[in-house]
């Protein structure tokens, strides 16, 4: 091997202590990005289109009168831009994502090709069903392996995301009891809810009638059926719940709600830790939503897309919503509209088309990598990564719920903080430092400075004792009173803490060209 | 199994270590009734060889819109979208990363979201827009609701040219909250009489343009009627590109604009995953739904971006929320937002006028075809035909041939007497051979 002749071998020299402002800003591979539009130009575009010819417009004299404010960028300059972006980005490919209740778990990059083979990905909703028995056999199949690995009858494929899926099953459930003439005002809501619940039943006009968790973390079937009456509709549950533990009672609290006449939704957010050894169709659910982006690994995407297809059971069945897939002589078909739904009393239609395509595709080929027995596997190894954790932190950190074991996340609160003056907030900015995503924080509501970890199955053991071991020295050090460690953190993120409350209290949520800053209209309430 | 890497060393150090004897004890809680045992009845775990063979096949099954001349749009559209687009949305930092809930480690996808939101009110002429919705449809739903918490009022008006399942989509919406929901009937050739539906009980009056079967609609004087009775005028597009040529919704008074942005960055995908474009006025922004991100600075003074405003929003505000929103549809916001940089106001307004140009050829080309009739006076890159006989059957024969040559009106419509009529849309991936291929195989069908 020749050594590199320009080279110089490199040693800590003078100075080497001390850290200089760089020029620029930057901060070696962290590069400091402007916005798209400060360096792009009104005249510059980086995609190459010959003018059309002329033809004599038919748009009716409704052309644009004025160019949007949008100057472009050549290729170049928009790739760097975006991968300068992408690189202040912590991604579940960087290093571990324990955030609670969102099961950042590997996102197979097979899913990733499968979903862009032509025949999946450039397919037109609406050509003929003839054109597309491919795709509508793809849903079917997507659709009979997701009620098998729940154990419910039926599913209704088209709900866009996990909050949508619980619109589209409360609405199944509204439908049912209107169609028997029972229209009823509340719905019963555990106070460890996620925020959807509460949201989707009051977009639904019920009124949200709330139970308390008992000691244990748990739903007390007693205080369940406190609340139960003639005017209650149902019941939206979370099982495995929001702290982590799987519901001993949820038999008896669906045998409640049903005994009154309403139904169970079952928030079906946490389905990773039971995929495959419990079907939620013997715990009494009538209704439930999958997100295919936690438990079936499609990616999150910073944000979405995700996929909330609803199993639902045979009470609910016939009110599932528009279209459908059914089978035929001629092949596979789609039901679009009320005369084609035959007995069935579709309760109407959630999105303009059939779902997420893209997401059963990738969830298809994620749950045919596993197979029956890869699943069970998963779901067993993120129940054992998250009971791991705890047992390697809880005389360190504490657990408000310990009489129970955890399900895929384990719930810690803040009071192994008590008098340390280390926040919750605190304590997840250091983990910053450290190289780890934080953990879910302050939520559940129902503990105080709730910190939840999940784990998920895709952790080695030794990425887990890393971050276990991470986790100790700072519980360490913030018991000894290492205040400045947590206080000001972040110090090493492309950003130190940001101003929440400014962003508030004098919202700026787009750019505006510098000439025209000053006659913007700027909102006056604070958030 | 590949995607796990626990060893059965390893979970058997690991259980040791929680103290317990084996897996089952984990799962105590878990009633006994509803204890399996046995894998589900489905098939075991397979390589990626394997699934590559079989879904391959699947696929294989399809007609890929590339493949074949296409016309087929009402909704969703055919457009070529440039390679760095899925290369960068690729990147793991991107592809791979949650909501952004810590900001310090998520600039990525704030800035990213940031650049979205000031793109798409620069494209509807409105001030502010929120980082996505699930798609145009439910965006639509979304936008009725907030006009509703807007004016206090639960009527809606419904254009009848608006995408008919849009239309079902509020409707639904409306039905199942307890509110009003009004449609008029479809009105193929355009010039419906919206006007003289609003009155001042009217919340919102819901019109798109280019309509469903490709009109432009002068959004003015309905702006004008909706405003002197209280009530606001929702715009609705879903084709984003018209935006590029077409004088935006905002500038004709709209009150709120929600759309389809699936044609900027985005592929067909058999009808999602999709973007929601919404936008509205700065006076109506505490009403807005959805996930927005403002500009602030760091511990440093630094610019940074967060998601704010979230006192709208279900996390915070549970039952009194917005919306129930929560994951949108961040990845295909940043393939719009990548993609309309690339292009930028002066790449759009060409790929605008390559659109319309197409369309007037197209309608030249298919005027000239005996016993076929275009019915717009007016349109962008759709346009409506009426046919002799039934165009779904017309339309499965063409495909037989291979011609993807549209959308039956009745498929959107049943039961509605347009069984004559079929929507054909072209973008900038039609050639002159298309067009030719499209006209031959009509002349000899029709």
């Amino acid at each position: 091997m020749t050594m590199n002749r320009q080279g110089r071998q490199t040693t800590p020299g003078e100075g080497a202590e001390t850290v200089w402002e760089t020029f620029t800003g930057n901060r070696g591979l962290l590069i400091e990005e402007a916005l798209s539009f400060e360096y792009g130009r009104l005249d510059r575009t980086g995609v190459d289109l010959d003018e059309p010819e002329d033809v004599a417009p038919r748009l009716g004299g409704l052309q644009r009168t004025s160019q949007p404010n949008l100057p472009g960028l050549t290729e170049p300059e928009a790739m760097r831009h975006y991968m300068r972006l992408s690189q202040k980005n912590y991604a579940i490919d960087s290093g571990v994502y324990p955030l609670g209740s969102c099961t950042m778990k590997h996102n197979p990059r097979l899913n990733e090709t499968i979903a862009r083979l032509p025949g999946f990905g450039d397919i037109h909703p609406l050509q003929p069903v003839s054109t597309v028995q491919g795709a509508l056999e793809l849903i079917e199949m997507c659709a009979e392996w997701l009620k098998v690995v729940t154990g419910m009858p039926a599913i209704a494929m088209s709900p866009k995301a996990g909050a949508h899926g619980e619109l589209c099953g409360m609405m199944a459930i509204k439908a049912a009891l209107e169609a028997r003439g029972d229209a009823r005002s509340k719905v019963i809501v555990p106070d460890s809810a996620h925020g959807t619940n509460p949201a989707t039943a009051a977009l639904l006009g019920y009124k949200v009638v709330a139970v308390a968790s008992r000691d244990d973390g748990t739903v007390d079937p007693a205080a369940v059926r406190d609340k139960l009456d003639e005017q209650v509709a149902g019941i939206m549950l979370t099982n495995p719940n929001t702290c982590g533990l799987f519901e001993p009672d949820v038999i008896a609290i669906a045998e409640a709600v049903h005994e009154a006449g309403g139904y169970f939704y079952c928030d079906g957010a946490n389905l990773n830790a039971i995929l495959g050894r419990v079907r939620p169709g013997d715990l009494g659910v009538d209704a439930m939503h999958i997100n295919l982006h936690k438990t079936f690994s499609t990616p999150h995407g910073g944000g979405g897309p995700g996929a909330g297809p609803v199993v639902l059971s045979e009470a609910l069945a016939p009110f599932a919503p528009l279209p459908w897939v059914v089978s035929d002589k001629d092949g596979l078909g789609l039901v679009e509209y009320d005369g084609e739904a035959g007995d069935a009393q579709p309760f109407g239609r959630m999105t303009a088309f059939h779902g997420q395509m893209g997401m059963f595709v990738r969830a298809m080929t994620w749950m045919l990598s596993h197979g029956s027995d890869g699943m069970r596997q998963a779901a067993e190894d993120a129940v054992l990564a998250a009971n791991y954790v705890r047992a390697c932190l809880s005389d360190l950190m504490s657990l408000p719920f310990s009489s129970r074991p955890s399900m895929h996340e384990v719930l810690f609160d803040d009071s192994f903080l008590k008098g340390t003056g280390v926040s919750t907030l605190d304590f997840a900015k250091a983990m910053i430092d450290e190289g780890y995503h934080p953990m879910t924080v302050y939520f559940p509501l129902v503990v105080h400075g709730a910190m939840l970890i999940e784990p998920t199955e895709s952790e080695s053991k030794a990425s887990l004792d890393l971050f276990i071991a991470t986790l100790r020295d700072l519980a360490m050090a913030a018991k000894r009173g290492e205040t400045g460690r947590f206080e000001g953190a972040p110090y090493h993120a492309p950003r130190r803490r940001l101003d929440e409350t400014r962003a508030a209290r004098q919202p700026v949520l787009r750019w505006t060209p510098p000439e025209a800053t000053e006659p913007e209209p700027r909102a006056q309430a604070a958030g | 199994m590949r995607y796990l890497p626990l060893t059965d060393a390893d979970r058997e150090a690991m259980l040791a270590r929680i103290g317990v004897a084996s897996i089952d004890d984990l799962f105590v809680d878990v009633p006994r009734e509803a204890w399996r045992e046995e894998l589900a009845d489905l098939p075991r775990r397979k390589g990626e060889l394997e699934i590559e063979r079989l879904l391959g096949r699947m696929a294989g099954r399809n007609v890929a819109a590339g493949s074949v001349p296409f016309f087929v749009g009402a909704g969703a559209y055919r457009h070529h979208v440039p390679a760095t687009v899925d290369h960068l949305i690729q990147r793991s930092e991107f592809l791979t990363a949650y909501t952004p809930y810590q900001p310090e480690v998520a600039q990525g996808t704030l800035q990213a979201l940031f650049e979205f939101q000031t793109q798409v009110a620069e494209l509807t002429g409105m001030e502010v827009a929120n980082a996505s919705m699930y798609d145009g449809s439910t965006g639509c739903g979304e936008a009725v609701l907030m006009a509703h918490r807007v004016t206090k009022r639960e009527k809606a008006v419904l254009a009848g040219n608006l995408h008919p399942h849009y239309r079902a989509v509020v409707e639904n919406l409306g039905r199942m909250a307890g509110h009003e929901v009004s449609a008029l009937a479809p009105r193929p050739e355009g010039g419906e009489d919206i006007l003289s539906a609003i009155d001042d009980e009217t919340s919102c009056v819901v019109v798109q343009s280019p309509d469903v079967f490709g009109n432009l609609v002068d959004l003015r004087p309905i702006a004008k009627k909706a405003h002197d009775h209280g009530a606001l005028l929702i715009a609705v597009f879903t084709e984003v590109v018209s935006l590029g040529l077409v004088e935006p919704p905002g500038a004709q008074g709209a009150d709120i604009v929600v759309g389809e942005g699936q044609s900027l960055g985005n592929g067909l995908n058999f009808g999602g995953p999709y973007v929601g474009l919404f936008a509205t006025r700065q006076k109506f922004l505490r009403q807005m739904p959805g996930r927005i991100a403002g500009e602030t600075v760091d511990a440093e003074g630094r610019r940074g971006y967060v998601l704010t405003l979230s006192t709208r929003e279900q996390h915070i505000r549970r039952e009194k929320a917005t919306s129930n929103i929560c994951t949108n549809s961040g990845l295909c916001m940043l393939a719009f937002t990548i993609h309309m940089t690339l292009l930028g106001a002066e790449g759009l307004g060409r790929l605008a006028r390559v659109n319309h140009a197409n369309a007037v050829k197209l309608a030249g080309a298919l005027d000239a075809v005996a016993g076929i009739e275009v019915v717009n006076e007016t349109f962008f890159n759709e346009l409506t035909l009426r046919v002799p006989g039934n165009a779904a059957a017309l339309i499965e024969r063409l495909a037989e041939e291979g011609v993807l040559a549209g959308v039956p009106a009745s498929r959107l419509y049943p039961d509605s007497g347009l069984d004559d009529l079929m929507i054909v849309a072209t973008t900038e991936l039609n050639t002159d051979e298309d067009r030719s291929t499209l006209a031959a195989a009509l002349k000899e069908a029709a």
